[in-house]
């Protein structure tokens, strides 16, 4: 508490009473299991809307188009490669996905990034992980993919014993962690920043002497809110690309 | 002596009722240590890649496209280690 400036507890801002049902029951529905249905609602609309084949693109079409030749220019030609095409309905509804339930951070009466809690990232890291493993098994045979992964070729037979267990953890156990982490920490500091200055500003209203002050909250309010709006582009941008890179790693073994 | 004593009684006394908000403040004190020092590396680390990033891309134009993709996953890889931190600062501040 400083200068009668009282942040709320943490519990307050992330967590979300239900919308029916009692507390602690298994079908709970709060409002990020509404954000949730909505994302996936809108990814499905999405790809239903750009399944018309116009020649001149209009409308939805139009955005859904354009979308798909950015995942397309911008992602798997640079990580995948030409062979890489047979992943892009994987990564355009994983960035859609991602995209929107970040979107709902700045969205009025929404206000929260359903990626702040850790259950949707980890879920999605965890459907990458398995995704890549199972990409690399497909693609390679599980003998050849595990060897290659975890006996990378070229290094000394005696340092084996040091950069096989490091492989192990780094192909295997960080890399879904780091995903799901990287994800929900960026969402999580979003919103608390927009939490602070929205208190900050609700507080300097009711303080007579510092409401001077009070404009230039407001304006780091505002202008917050349009870096949030990069950050919710950035971050799906940043997951795609890095499932991208696991899917390219796991379909070209290292010679 | 004996108001000594009683001092030495009262301080002792507010010690054991006044360590959950010791704790707390330890507690806030160590967050606040954790995510600084979490920031310090990977400011230098993207800093330093931005800027390598854009000497590539003026110096080759061409390859702009290319050095953009890998320097969003250079960013990515570096960040990550500040987000840790910032977990580690969550977790002991509110947890």
């Amino acid at each position: 508490m400083i200068f009668g400036l009282e942040f709320p507890p943490i519990q307050n801002i992330v967590e979300w009473p239900n919308i029916f049902g009692p507390a602690d029951s298994w079908y709970g529905f709060n409002k990020i299991a509404l954000i949730n249905i909505v994302a996936l609602a809108v990814t499905s609309i999405l790809f239903i809307l750009g399944m018309k084949r116009q020649l001149v693109p209009k409308g939805a079409q139009n955005l859904v188009e354009s979308t798909v030749a950015f995942i397309d220019d911008g992602i798997i030609k640079q990580t995948i490669g030409e062979g890489g095409l047979g992943y892009l309905p994987f990564l355009t509804s994983l960035f859609f996905f991602i995209l929107i339930c970040n979107l709902f951070e700045i969205i009025p009466f929404f206000h929260m990034p359903a990626n702040a809690r850790m259950a949707g990232p980890a879920v999605l890291a965890l459907i990458t992980w398995g995704y890549f493993i199972v990409v690399g098994i497909k693609h390679q045979g599980p003998g050849h993919y595990f060897k290659g992964a975890l006996f990378p070729p070229g290094v000394p037979k005696a340092l084996y014993i040091l950069v096989t267990p490091i492989e192990l953890i780094s192909t295997f156990i960080v890399r879904p962690f780091s995903l799901a982490v990287r994800l929900f920490a960026n969402m999580l500091a979003g919103h608390i920043l927009l939490v602070t200055f929205s208190v900050l500003c609700a507080t300097l209203w009711v303080l007579s002497a510092l409401v001077v002050v009070l404009p230039f909250s407001f304006f780091m309010l505002v202008a917050l809110t349009g870096f949030e709006l990069l950050v919710a582009f950035l971050q799906a941008y940043i997951f795609t690309i890095l499932a991208a890179v696991y899917i390219g790693g796991a379909l070209h073994p290292e010679h | 002596m004996s108001v000594l004593a009683t001092v030495a009684q009262e301080v002792a006394q507010a010690a054991t009722t006044d360590k959950a908000t010791g704790q707390a403040i330890a507690g806030a004190q160590g967050a606040g240590l954790a995510y600084g020092l979490a920031a310090i590396g990977p400011g230098i680390g993207i800093g330093y890649l931005v800027g390598q990033s854009v000497q590539a891309m003026a110096r080759q134009p061409e390859a702009a496209g290319m050095v953009r993709t890998t320097m969003f996953l250079g960013i990515a890889f570096t960040e990550a280690l500040a987000l840790i931190g910032f977990v580690v600062f969550i977790l002991l501040k509110f947890v």
